[in-house]
This record gives structure tokens, C-alpha cells and sequence, in this order.
């Protein structure tokens, strides 16, 4: 029972550790289960006999069982002196194991802790640096205030050590100290600021994130560093390169100019900088903007982490671009960041929020990628929506149909919170794109009548934005939801339904009342939100329309009167003094209406992500959007470049350990070291850094395999000696190896650095460079370039094929079902189909909007899309690039009198093909609407884009100029005839009356011979809608076949009947454009008469 | 950095805590918990939850939740990676990363994150240098030390930690020299309800298994190295070689590793090695439901399709499915309505197929959406970009170690919609 009085103490003392789960756990066994109870107690109490034993196996099992019962959460604490006694045990797992005990315990236990003080004091003086190193660890880590001074002068000493591991433990203790002791700082800032000096990659990592720690402020620190830490940060463990990216991501926006200006002189320019002497320099301050080398370096080194397995490497390296890279070359950040939504739920989760902020300044950075952002059904709720947020960020004019076909796949989806946050996004879309607003919002009224609650609050919350950002006459949508008032239950949205009403009052004067009758009647078992909006709309009947509603806004104010809740009441004795003239009303009754009725402003429907740009990338705050403890604003850049020179390293100063490692023979150190890092400096001196500055970088190489060579040493003396002998055999061959490595690479990258240059591709030009050389080196694979194509044919025709067409498909489909024969049946091939797959955006949402009554002229979808394509530009002529376009048939976007043009891209050369675009000028003085800048073409890869063209109604040929980067193709479209008409939907008395008006020299006709098998209304129909983009009219009369269009650019009404009389057959067209006429006739008589199906 | 560690069961208990610093009450988890009850889904959980004083940062892997205690700001990436790195760790020295395993071993576990971190800051990461400081529990060494009271934590110091390839420990010795390269390729996919492919991507890794005594430097080299359109190295690849020549050049840690994972250029139309015919439809008024399901090979370039499952997650509304697979067993829970298939090998000859009817609630308004279909299978010897390993050189050892290379495609994230 002892036992058990020592442990509720100890219960008792710790009060504020345990947690409510311990405290039940320990009150169930003393009422419920005595025997048991004492059975663990016993278990436990013997620990204290077990370790002041005198058999180590004893000690190391007890000492297991306390560090099971720390890792639960209990309370081992009584044992403190019996566990501290093994402070100095010989057996490595029961010291550590003790190590663990006494960090965890110390704190509470202060004086007893101070017993094991010596202990490590001895050890600091051990010979052994690990041992060293470890009692430093631990001493630093028991948080006592008495020990202080002990610390500090053991952190000061070990700062010093000569082994870099040492020092590493030496920056840990560091934080370690100031959070116990902030007084200590200023002493600490002295330590830091002498191991900031130390040149091994072991130290970089931990040393920086104690300056981040201590003094983030004394960016004067980093100064002399700069330049070393870049140049070793490849070489740093992985976690230490975080920090340090982070660091140098605050202290380049303290130090260096913004790159950003609009009329920045990009890479070229700052590169040649580089080997500009100080004065051309300065004489160049009137140039726009030079990027200081130093910068410039910054942006080297880290690039190539972004290859780096481990997430947090590459979001850091993303972030410190887009902060600190000219705008133009943030992008290549992007496939890194892709690659990451490969990785686990949580690293998606983080990037994707990032890249929502980025995607929202740049667009064109993620638009190639967007296939990556589609949700599947099995991603997390909240990866969902922030892909959601990503695709309405990267919507524009050109994948808006895209996106939204997508969308409508999840509006069905199952998760019904997902298909809402889908609805909103099909609102934004709407209002960011004035092109497919009116789409979207039939779109978006056809889900009212959708089953699902919260699919149709959602869409007339979304409509009701949408009416209110575009207050056209949108009548018929108001009308067609009050139709569907009765049927929606979802609070919110009958309110919006009520507000709309209230709102567009006068545009629907017979409905709402009706509505208003129908509220008045249910009010009383209405929602809060429903009365006050009934009341609302009330208010603004009865003054826009006070004959019909005055007693039913009264007969409703009455009843609010009543009602229970407190608002309601309040709102209608309001709206009542307000609204109902009476003698006591003042002044405001006067402004009644002007206050009801003012013009509200639209909503703005805009990102969630709008304004986390203000933190940075890729922290804890931006992710939360709240600033966290600790965070570091980054500041904006100076307007003016601090002083650069204090950059410069210019003496090498005394490193403190120098003194004893210089005898050392530093030979085969060395060359371990540049085994892997000296390249990187090999490339900085060619690079042309100053003089002094290669000076120094050589120095510090020297120097840091001297300290490296005296690890080297001291762990082959620890480790077994029978290695030495064949690792010095190796060593040999390696540094042999390494020569004529090194001289490879030298002349790989000086050929790089040539073609960097004039292409600024680098990575391209460098598999060139490999080609040859791998060719030359390996002798196996002489062709590697051919290997690579023939080496798996099928895969190659698979993979060639259908880039062309990709974006096509329909033909995409046919493609693929060549290839393999056992494929199912491709969809059949009929018309309608064709214009459900065809990728414009009108039959897109086709299925999602409501017939609305057709206007005489009102163009309808296309009967038939053809889907052949036309050569635009052939990969000869285009050097790679080749071209292709296509009618797509459909009204186009970017203006009501262009003929929309599908183009696709392909990139059949072997360099990537970048900022392809159309020239501003065009040649014939059409207007063309030019697709976005595409950035880079990859080889081998396509894309399609689509444009407008107004051709005047004329098939004169547009011409215009194609350009890449460094060519310029003149290439022309030459439009078929029957593409400059639209489809119209008429009525057969339609038809027939606008024809009657169209005689005379307006009438062109033709009779031909037809054969009988062609003659049935299928093959004629099918014909005629081949050639020319027109509607079919329907009709009861079997002979004679009506098709009505419009001509896409004045909008004159191009009307073609076929009249059958035996096996003739008479072709009339009626039209003002009289030169369209005829040439339409001709192609139409050659179509006809061709017997071929 | 990281404060303090809290491993959380899936019934939401608190099994072990760690702390680097000073104690952090475990009443900080209540913050969890609450968001534990909020999500629907285990996975719903945010990854980031901010408390009153506090950052809980948290993974789910196994079923148990990693929560990390942050008390500043940090890049959260660096928390996430970092415990991902101490799953994959406890997965390495236990087979499993399972509450019971971790229990088992709670010692050698303790003992692990304490070497892993050091104030907050990682310190040890690579498995080569943990498995010098604390051994891999195996039965042998279990009984052994019971017996002779030996421990798990080596006696050597680890030296790999100070030296210029920290991912390698020194004095390697086989007997057998082997160096195994395994190219995994996954197919990504989202296919749409008439079988043409949304998108589709190849993601790849080859994973490496080294057993090579002494300092080797590997070269690996491959036939059409173009493919790759983005890559990521374990740290032990020299970049400036690859950037230069497009080949691996490396000295390879002792063990399991993965060497590279790859991105195959997504603008090259990505082969497809199944197809689905589908007729799922559901009659309006109707408690009936049709179910036919066909799987067939497509693009295989004639290697077999093998361990294929089919899962679905079929509307609430379905109470149970009558199913009748022409090859393997299904299984449908009525709880979860989740339903999987395990098809085995397609045959070419005799596709598999899986029909029948489902019964939905009476009453039940028809689902408005067809369940989509995720589909695993594997294809063994064959990598579905084409990607070839040309050659793999030995450097720096005079033995002739033993060389193989795998090939294998697998479905990632591969789902139809119907």
C-alpha cells in the first residue's frame, strides 16, 4: 500500500498534465476492481527494487517498462532518484533510455536533476565526438534555469569543436537555451553569428534555424554568409534546406530590387551582366532593370531541388520563386508542384491551397495542367473543393466548355456538399465570363428542378447572384422559379426566390402577387428567413402595386405583428411605419420607396483565395489565412538595392579550427567531397563571379574538406580497420574517375551555358548534349534518338496518332478503336451525337437549359459538325510546328460576327516550341479574335485552342501571321462557304413568308438530276447540312426540304429548299447576299448529284 | 518546430505521446477530436487545425492519426513530410505500422523518435543511419536478448551521419552482391461514361534494392530517357549528371530505397490496358436495379492483366445487390454500400463479367447519379510508357555483383465513370 500512496501523490502533482482520460481510468479500478488494480500496482512497484539492482538486464527491462508508461501518458515520475542513479550506466540502451527520462522528468524534478550535471560535463570532454555531441544533446535539453550558465559555456565551447557534428548539436542547444532563458540572447546571437561562418553542410541547416528562432531581424548576419549558404544549400540534409530557402526567401526581398517592372530586360541581358565589370554597371543604372548576380544566384542554386523527393524541398523552392523570380520564369515551378498532388491526402491538401493562390495572379502557369485538378469521387471532401477552387481559377474563354462539361459531371455527384460548392463554381464562372453568363444560368435553372434539397438552394442562392450581377431582363427565369416556389422546401432558397420577387417586382406585375397571396396564406408554418422575406416583398408590392396588394401586405404585417420571434416583430412594425402613410410617420415615409426600391449592388462572387496572397507561400498562416505566432512578414521590396558590396567576402577570416587540422594531408578528403558538391563550384567560377569572390569559393572548399577530412579520420579509427585498406584502393580509381567526369561535365554545361543564351532552354539543350555524349561514351544504343521510337511500335502509333486529334473526340474515339479491333463498339455514328461530343460550349449545355421561345432569327446548335480538318500549316514549312483547323459550327464567343475556329497545335519537332501566338497585324484586314499566348509546346505535344474570325461573308481567305519565339509562318484560312452561315430554327409558315420576301433578284435556283437512292429526305438532308451550317425546317411535305441559316457576319437570312418532281430535283435559294447565293448553289448542286453516300 | 506527438486510434483513443520539449497537456487533442466528430469520412479530417495556443497538425495513415503539436509558425509541409517519413520508418522496422505493432514496441519506437528529432528539428531521417543506432526488432533478436540481456540499440556510433553520403552506412559486406531495380508505373485515369478518356497520366518510381558490399558507384542508364518529363531524386543522385547526360548516377544506400519516381509526359496519349462495359441503370418507381458489369483487356501489348478489383461505391438508396460473377467473388457491404469485386486474371477469351440485380429501398427516389467504378490491376513485365533500362555500370568495387531489372504497371488512381 505504499506503493499506492506514492502514486496518487504523484497523481496529484501532475495535475495539470493528465489528461481527463488517466483521471477516469484511475478511478474505475479503486471502486470497481480492487484485485486487479493492486495486481498492475504491484507490477509497477517493483520498478524502483529493479532498478537500484545490481543486474544490468534488470535495470534495462525496468527501465523499458518506465519509458512504456512515459509513451502512455502515465506518470513515472516518483521513480526520478532510482532512475537517475543510471545516468553514467555503460550500457548504451539503458543510458538512453535513461536520457529519455530525465528530459522528460526534469523540469519537475530540478534538484535531483542537478545529480547528473557531472555526468555530462564529463562527457563533453570525451574524446569520442559522438559521445560529445550526445551529452550536449541532453544537457541541453533539461530544462532547469540553475544549469544556465553551464550551458552556455558548453554551447560556446562546442560551437568551436572541430567536429562539424558537434557544432550541429551546438545550434540545436542554442534554441534550446533561449527558450529557456531569453535573457541570454545577446550572448547566443554571438554564437550564432560564428557558426553562421562555418562552412560544413551539417551545421548550414541547424545554425540557420536558430537564427530564425533567435534573431530573424539581424538580417546583417547573413550578409557575409550569402553567398555560402547558397552555394552549399545543395548539399545540406533536406530539412535543413527548408529553413535556410525560407531565410534566404526574406532576406533576398530586404536586399535586392523587385524584378517585376513591366519593362524588365529579362535573362539575356542580367546574365551578360554578370561578366560586366563594376563600372558598365554603373553606367547601366539607366537601363530598366538589371538582376543583381547575387539574386541571380539564388535562383540557380535552388532549382534544382525542385527534384527533390521531399515535399516541403520543393513547396519551399515554389515559394521562393514565385516571391522572388521574374514573373516569366515563376512557371517552371509548376510541374514540380503537380508532381506533388501525386503525393499523400495532407501533402495534397497544402498544395493544392497554394497553388489557389497562385493560379488566381497567373492562369497561364497551371491552365496546361488542368486535367490534374478533375476530382475524382474517392478524393476528400476538402481536396475537392480546392480543386474546385483551382478549375474556376484557370476557367477562361477558351476551356470554359471544358470545365463546365465537367462541372455538370459533379453537380450529380453523391456528395451533395461537393455538388453545391459545384453550383457556386458555375456562378463564378458565369460572372467571370460575360461570354457563357446566359448558358450558365439556364444551366443552373434546370437544376431547380433537380431532387436533391441542397442542389436547388444552392442554385437559386447562385441565381439570384447571378440575376442581381446582370440586371437584364431575365423575366422568364424569375417567372420559371416562381413556377417552382411550391416545390422547393430549402428555406434559404425559397427566401432568395421571395427577395428576387420583391426585387424585379415590376418585371413579373402579375406573378407576384399570386406569390405573395400564396405567403400570406402558409406564413405562419414558414422559416424565420421566409417570414422576414415575405414581409420584405410585401413592403415592395405595396408600393409599386398597392391597388392589388394592400390588403394582403396589411393581412401579412398583421400576422408578423404576432409572430414569436423578435426580429419579425421588430422588422414589421418597421416596414409598417415605413410603408403606411399615417399622420405620425415622418419624413421617411416620403423616401420609402427610394429607400426599399434603391438599386442594390451586385454581390461579388469571388475566390475564396482572393487575398491570402498577402502571406507567404507555403506557411502554416497561409494555409489557415490567419497570421500565425511567429510568423515573419515578407517585406515589400526596397526601391532602392542596399549596398551589394556588403555581400562580398573579401578576406578569408581565420576560422578558429584551423590551427589544429592543418597538418592534416587533405588529399582523399578532398576528393570525397567533390565527388559530389564541386561541381556546383566548378560551374560558379566558369559562371564568372568576380575574382575574389572565386578566390574565396576555393578557399572555402579547401577549408571544409579539412574539417570534413578530420571526421573522416576520427570515425575509420572508431570503425573497424579492416576497411581502410580497400576503401583507399577505391578512392584511387575514384578520383581518377572523377577527373574525367569533371571534365565532361565542364564542357557539357559550357555547352549549356552557350545554348542558354540563344534558347534559354536549358534542360532541352542538355538532353541534347546527352545524346551525343552518351553515344560516344557507352557505344551500345548508337542511335538512341531512333531506339527510342522503334523500340515499342505499337505504343509509338498509339502515341502519335491521336495527338493530333486529341482534342477532337469524335475522332479521337475513332482513333483509338482502330487500334485495338476487340474494343467496344464506338458510339454509333449518328448526327446528333456528333454535335453532343463536338467540344463547343452551346451544346454543352445543351442538355442543361430550357427551351426558350425562339425569336425568328435565333440561331439554333448545328445540325452536323464536320470533322475534318484543314491544313493550316504543314510540320515541314512551321519548322516542327504544324497546324490544323476546324469549323466548329458554333456561334462563337469572342463576338457575334466571327465564325468559330478550332486550331490545333502540334509540336512534331524535337525542341520545345515556346510563346506561340498570332501576330498582331493581320495582312487582309479581317478581325480576328487571336487565341492566348501559349508559353511552351513540348515536343511531340499538342493543343488546341480556338479563335474567331470575321470573314464578312465573304470566303475571302484570312491571313495571318503564326509566331513562335523566333519564326513567323503567313498562313491563311480560307473559309468554305457554307461555313459562313449559322443554323436558324423556323417554322414552316416562317419559312415560307420570309421567302416570299425574298424574290426576284434575290432568288437563285438550279434543277438537277438525282439519283432515286439519293432522293429519300435522310441522304438529302444529310447532304445539305454537310456543306453548309443550316438548320433544318421541319415539315409535313415530303418533297420538299427546307433549310434556313443566317450569314454569321451581317446576319442576312440565307434560306435553301429542295423541291423533288420525279427524279429531278429543283434547288432554291433565297438570299440578300446574292453572291453567297450562288456559290452555296454550286456546291450544293456538286453534293447532290454525287451519288457517293 | 514539432512541440509534441499524439498516435490516435481509429476509435479515437490516445495510445502514445512524445514530447521534445516541454509537456503539452493531451487535452490539447480535444481540438482533434471535435473535428474528428465534424468530418463524415476518416479522411475529411483537415490536415490543419489551429487551437486557442497551438497547431495541430495531423496525417492518417493505417487507420491511427499522427498529430503533431506545433506552437509557431512552420511550414506545414515540412510537419506533414515529416511525420509521412516517421510512418514510413516504423513501417521499415516493423512490417506494419499498426497500433498493436507500435505497442509491441513501444521501446524501439521511443527510441526511434527520439533519434529523429532534436528539439523539434529532424535530426536522423535515413533509415540507414537508424538502423545503425537502434536495430529492427526480429524474433531472433527478441529471444536472444530476453536470454542474454543484449539490447537493440547498436553499440557502434553511427558514422554514416558524419560522412558525405549520409544515406549510406560504412562496412557493408554480402557475401551475395545484388542490386534489384523494380520500374512501377501507375496509370492515372479518369474515364468517362462512353469509354473515352478524360485524362490520364503515368506516374512511375523504380524502386531500388541494393545489397552491395562495400563504396559502389552505380551508373543506370536508360534507352529513351526523353519520357520523363519530371522527376524526383532520393538524394543520393547526382542532379548535375542527369542534367547533363540523362543518367543516374549514384551511390546507392544499403537496402530498400526508391531511387527515382517519374512523371511521364502527360501531352503523350497514354495507353489504356482495360476497358469496362457498364449498364448500370436504375428504374424510376421501380425497387429494382440493373447491374452488368464486363472487363476487357485493351492496349496490353499482349501481357496478361492480373490481380484485377473492381470497387464501387454504390448509392445510399441500395439495400443489397444480387450479383452473379462469371469468374472470382464479390462482396457488398450494406453498411457502407461499398461493393468490390476481386476478378483475378482477364481472360481474353472469356471476359469477366459480373451481372445481376440490385434491390434499392422502397419509396426511394432513383439516385441521380451512376456510381463511379475504380478499377486495380497489375501488368507484369511491361511498362506501360515504354521505358527501358539500357544499363547499369558498377564504379569504385572490384566484384561482379548480380543485376535485375522488373517492370510492372499498375492502376494508380484509375476510375470510370458511368
Amino acid at each position: 500500500m505504499l506503493g499506492m500512496s506514492a502514486n496518487s501523490v504523484s497523481y496529484n502533482d501532475q495535475g495539470s498534465v493528465e489528461s481527463g482520460v488517466d483521471a477516469v481510468q484511475e478511478s474505475i479500478p479503486t471502486t470497481t476492481n480492487l484485485g486487479l488494480f493492486s495486481a498492475e500496482f504491484k507490477k509497477n512497484d517493483d520498478l524502483k527494487e529493479m532498478l537500484e539492482s545490481n543486474k544490468e538486464s534488470l535495470k534495462l527491462d525496468a527501465m523499458r517498462r518506465v519509458v512504456e508508461l512515459i509513451a502512455k501518458g502515465k506518470n513515472a515520475s516518483h521513480l526520478f532518484p532510482a532512475v537517475v542513479k543510471n545516468v553514467a550506466s555503460k550500457n548504451i540502451e539503458l543510458k538512453k533510455l535513461v536520457y529519455v527520462y530525465l528530459v522528460r522528468y526534469a523540469e519537475e524534478q530540478q534538484d535531483l536533476a542537478l545529480l547528473s550535471i557531472s555526468t555530462f560535463q564529463r562527457a563533453l570532454k570525451e574524446p569520442n565526438q559522438l559521445i560529445r555531441a550526445s551529452a550536449l544533446r541532453v544537457l541541453s535539453s533539461i530544462r532547469v534555469p540553475i544549469i544556465v550558465p553551464i550551458m552556455m559555456l558548453a554551447i560556446k565551447e562546442a560551437a568551436t569543436d572541430l567536429s562539424p557534428y558537434v557544432r550541429k548539436t551546438a545550434a540545436h542547444a542554442i534554441q534550446k537555451l533561449y527558450s529557456l532563458d531569453p535573457d541570454q540572447k545577446e550572448l547566443l546571437i554571438e554564437v550564432i553569428e560564428k557558426l553562421l561562418k562555418d562552412k560544413s553542410t551539417l551545421v548550414a541547416g541547424s545554425v540557420v534555424m536558430a537564427f530564425e528562432e533567435v534573431c530573424p531581424d539581424r538580417i546583417d548576419l547573413i550578409h557575409k554568409n550569402y553567398r555560402k549558404l547558397c552555394n552549399l544549400l545543395v548539399d545540406v540534409e533536406e530539412w535543413g534546406q527548408v529553413v535556410i530557402i525560407h531565410m534566404l526567401t526574406r532576406y533576398a526581398r530586404t536586399q535586392f530590387v523587385s524584378p517585376w517592372r513591366d519593362d524588365a530586360v529579362f535573362d539575356e541581358n542580367s546574365e551578360k551582366a554578370f561578366y560586366d565589370s563594376e563600372e558598365e554597371k554603373r553606367k547601366d543604372q539607366s537601363k530598366p532593370y538589371i538582376m543583381d548576380p547575387d539574386h541571380r544566384l539564388l535562383l540557380r542554386n535552388t532549382k534544382p531541388l525542385l527534384q527533390s523527393r521531399n515535399t516541403a524541398v520543393v513547396m519551399a523552392v515554389a515559394q521562393l520563386y514565385w516571391h522572388l523570380a521574374p514573373k516569366h520564369e515563376v512557371s517552371i515551378v509548376t510541374k514540380s508542384l503537380v508532381r506533388l498532388l501525386r503525393s499523400h491526402r495532407e501533402v495534397q491538401y497544402i498544395v493544392l491551397q497554394n497553388i489557389a493562390t497562385m493560379s488566381i495572379q497567373r492562369k497561364g502557369m497551371f491552365e496546361p495542367f488542368m486535367k490534374s485538378f478533375y476530382v475524382r469521387s474517392t478524393d476528400a471532401t476538402h481536396i475537392k473543393t480546392l480543386k474546385l477552387e483551382i478549375l474556376t481559377n484557370l476557367a477562361n474563354e477558351a476551356n470554359i466548355s471544358t470545365i463546365l462539361r465537367e462541372f455538370q459531371t459533379y453537380v450529380k455527384s453523391q456528395d451533395k456538399a461537393f455538388a453545391a460548392a459545384t453550383i457556386q463554381a458555375i456562378g463564378r464562372c458565369a460572372t467571370n465570363i460575360s461570354e457563357v453568363t446566359d448558358s450558365c444560368l439556364n444551366g443552373l435553372v434546370l437544376l431547380l428542378s433537380n431532387r436533391d434539397e441542397t442542389v436547388v438552394a444552392e442554385s437559386v442562392v447562385v441565381i439570384k447572384k447571378l440575376l442581381q450581377t446582370q440586371p437584364s431582363q431575365h423575366s422568364d427565369i424569375i417567372k420559371h422559379m416562381a413556377k417552382l416556389f411550391d416545390n422547393i422546401t430549402v428555406p434559404m432558397a425559397r427566401a432568395s426566390i421571395l427577395w428576387l420577387m420583391g426585387e424585379y417586382c415590376e418585371h413579373v406585375p402579375k406573378i407576384a402577387p399570386d406569390v405573395l397571396r400564396k405567403m400570406a396564406k402558409s406564413f405562419t408554418s414558414e422559416e424565420d428567413i421566409v417570414k422576414l422575406q415575405t414581409v420584405n416583398l410585401a413592403a415592395k408590392l405595396y408600393l409599386t402595386n398597392s391597388k392589388q396588394t394592400k390588403l394582403l401586405t396589411q393581412y401579412i404585417l398583421n400576422l408578423g405583428k404576432y409572430d414569436q420571434n423578435y426580429d419579425i416583430r421588430d422588422r414589421t412594425r418597421f416596414i409598417r411605419q415605413l410603408i403606411v402613410p399615417n399622420e405620425k410617420s415622418g419624413a421617411l415615409s416620403k423616401y420609402a420607396r427610394r429607400i426599399l426600391m434603391a438599386s442594390k449592388p451586385a454581390p461579388v462572387l469571388q475566390s475564396a483565395f482572393k487575398d491570402r496572397d498577402r502571406f507567404q507561400l507555403g506557411t502554416l498562416s497561409h494555409t489557415l489565412n490567419a497570421t500565425a505566432t511567429g510568423y515573419l512578414e515578407l517585406s515589400d521590396w526596397p526601391a532602392v538595392a542596399p549596398d551589394q558590396s556588403v555581400r562580398n567576402v573579401e578576406v578569408v577570416e581565420p576560422v578558429k579550427e584551423t590551427g589544429a587540422p592543418a597538418l592534416s594531408k587533405s588529399k582523399p578528403g578532398k576528393s570525397e567531397k567533390k565527388f559530389y558538391s564541386d561541381s556546383e563550384q566548378e560551374e560558379e567560377q566558369e559562371e564568372g563571379s568576380s575574382s575574389e569572390d572565386s578566390s574565396s569559393s576555393s578557399e572555402e572548399s579547401g577549408s571544409e574538406s579539412e574539417s570534413e577530412e578530420d571526421s573522416e579520420e576520427s570515425t575509420k579509427s572508431s570503425s573497424q580497420s579492416e576497411n581502410s585498406s580497400s576503401e583507399s584502393d577505391s578512392d584511387k580509381k575514384k578520383k581518377t574517375q572523377r577527373n574525367k567526369k569533371l571534365q565532361q561535365q565542364k564542357s557539357a554545361s559550357k555547352y549549356r551555358s552557350a545554348v542558354k543564351v540563344e534558347t534559354k532552354s536549358g534542360s532541352e539543350s542538355g538532353s541534347e548534349s546527352s545524346l551525343s555524349e552518351n553515344s560516344s561514351e557507352s557505344g551500345s544504343g548508337s542511335e538512341p534518338e531512333s531506339d527510342s521510337d522503334s523500340g515499342t511500335d505499337q505504343k509509338t502509333k498509339a502515341k502519335h496518332k491521336p495527338v493530333k486529334s486529341k482534342p477532337v473526340t469524335k475522332v479521337d474515339q475513332k482513333e483509338v478503336s482502330l487500334l485495338d479491333l476487340d474494343d467496344f463498339s464506338p458510339a454509333p455514328l449518328t448526327t446528333p451525337k456528333r454535335s453532343i461530343l463536338s467540344p463547343s460550349l452551346l451544346s454543352d449545355l445543351q442538355g442543361l437549359s430550357i427551351a426558350t421561345s425562339a425569336s425568328a432569327l435565333q440561331a439554333s446548335s448545328p445540325v452536323f459538325v464536320p470533322e475534318t480538318s484543314h491544313e493550316l500549316l504543314h510540320r515541314m514549312t512551321g519548322k516542327g510546328l504544324s497546324a490544323q483547323y476546324r469549323f466548329t459550327r458554333q456561334p462563337c464567343i469572342y463576338g457575334n460576327n466571327m465564325v468559330s475556329l478550332q486550331l490545333t497545335l502540334s509540336n512534331s519537332g524535337d525542341q520545345a516550341l515556346e510563346n506561340i501566338h498570332i501576330s498582331e497585324r493581320s495582312s487582309t484586314g479581317q478581325d480576328i479574335h487571336r487565341f492566348n499566348t501559349i508559353e511552351r509546346l513540348e515536343p511531340q505535344a499538342s493543343v488546341t485552342v480556338s479563335m474567331g474570325a470575321d470573314f464578312n461573308d465573304s470566303t475571302q481567305a484570312a491571313n495571318f501571321q503564326l509566331c513562335t519565339k523566333e519564326d513567323e509562318f503567313s498562313v491563311s484560312i480560307q473559309p468554305a462557304v457554307g461555313e459562313l452561315l449559322l443554323p436558324v430554327t423556323m417554322s414552316e409558315p416562317d419559312f415560307t413568308k420570309e421567302q416570299s420576301k425574298l424574290v426576284g433578284m434575290n432568288e437563285s435556283s438550279a434543277t438537277i438530276s438525282m439519283a432515286p437512292d439519293n432522293a429519300s429526305s435522310q441522304s438529302i438532308n444529310r447532304k445539305v447540312v454537310s456543306v453548309a451550317n443550316l438548320g433544318v425546317v421541319t415539315s409535313d411535305q415530303d418533297t420538299i426540304h427546307r433549310f434556313a441559316g443566317k450569314t454569321v457576319s451581317s446576319g442576312s437570312l440565307v434560306l435553301v429548299s429542295v423541291t423533288l418532281r420525279d427524279s429531278d430535283a429543283l434547288i432554291t435559294i433565297n438570299t440578300e447576299k446574292t453572291v453567297i447565293a450562288s456559290m452555296l448553289l454550286r456546291q450544293l448542286k456538286t453534293a447532290l448529284m454525287n451519288s457517293a453516300t | 518546430m514539432i512541440h509534441s506527438l499524439f498516435l490516435v486510434n481509429a476509435s479515437g483513443d490516445i495510445f502514445l505521446e512524445k514530447h521534445w520539449k516541454s509537456v503539452v497537456s493531451r487535452s490539447v487533442c480535444d481540438y482533434f477530436f471535435e473535428a474528428l466528430e465534424r468530418a463524415t469520412e476518416p479522411e475529411n479530417v483537415p490536415p490543419v487545425i489551429p487551437t486557442p495556443h497551438h497547431y495541430l497538425i495531423n496525417v492518417l495513415r493505417h487507420r491511427i492519426y499522427f498529430v503533431a503539436v506545433i506552437q509557431s509558425e512552420v511550414p506545414p509541409l515540412f510537419v506533414i513530410e515529416f511525420l509521412h517519413r516517421v510512418v514510413d520508418t516504423f513501417q521499415d522496422y516493423f512490417g506494419v505500422c499498426t497500433e498493436a505493432a507500435i505497442k509491441d514496441n513501444v521501446v524501439v519506437v521511443y527510441e526511434l523518435l527520439e533519434e529523429m528529432l532534436d528539439n523539434g528539428f529532424p535530426l536522423a531521417t535515413e533509415s540507414n543511419i537508424l538502423k545503425e543506432l537502434i536495430k529492427p526488432p526480429t524474433i531472433l533478436r527478441t529471444v536472444v536478448n530476453t536470454i542474454t540481456g543484449s539490447t537493440n540499440v547498436g553499440e557502434q556510433l553511427p558514422t554514416g551521419q558524419l560522412s558525405v553520403v549520409p544515406w549510406r552506412r560504412t562496412g557493408v559486406k554480402y557475401t551475395n552482391n545484388e542490386a534489384y531495380f523494380d520500374v512501377i508505373e501507375e496509370i492515372d485515369a479518369i474515364i468517362d461514361k462512353s469509354g473515352s478518356t478524360i485524362t490520364a497520366e503515368i506516374q512511375g518510381v523504380v524502386d531500388a534494392c541494393v545489397k552491395l558490399t562495400g563504396m559502389p558507384d552505380l551508373t543506370l542508364s536508360f534507352m529513351n530517357p526523353r519520357l520523363l518529363d519530371d522527376v524526383s531524386f532520393h538524394p543520393c543522385v547526382r542532379f548535375k549528371r542527369w542534367e547533363a547526360e540523362r543518367i543516374l548516377s549514384f551511390i546507392p544506400p544499403d537496402g530498400n530505397f526508391r531511387l527515382l519516381s517519374y512523371h511521364v509526359s502527360s501531352q503523350n496519349l497514354v495507353a489504356i490496358p482495360v476497358y469496362v462495359k457498364h449498364n448500370i441503370s436504375f428504374r424510376e418507381g421501380s425497387s429494382q436495379g440493373r447491374f452488368e458489369l464486363t472487363l476487357g483487356p485493351k492496349q496490353t501489348m499482349g501481357k496478361a492483366v492480373e490481380s484485377v478489383l473492381v470497387s464501387s461505391q454504390l448509392p445510399r438508396g441500395v439495400l443489397n445487390a444480387n450479383l452473379n460473377p462469371s469468374q472470382g467473388t464479390y462482396t457488398f457491404d450494406p453498411v457502407t454500400k461499398l461493393l468490390s469485386w476481386d476478378v483475378g486474371k482477364i481472360n481474353p477469351q472469356k471476359l469477366p463479367s459480373l451481372k445481376g440485380s440490385m434491390s434499392l429501398q422502397t419509396g426511394a427516389s432513383k439516385p441521380d447519379e451512376n456510381p463511379s467504378i475504380n478499377i486495380q490491376f497489375k501488368i507484369q513485365q511491361l511498362a506501360i510508357s515504354g521505358l527501358k533500362v539500357n544499363r547499369l555500370d558498377m564504379y569504385g568495387e572490384k566484384y561482379k555483383p548480380f543485376k535485375g531489372i522488373k517492370y510492372m504497371t499498375k492502376a494508380g488512381k484509375f476510375q470510370v465513370r458511368t
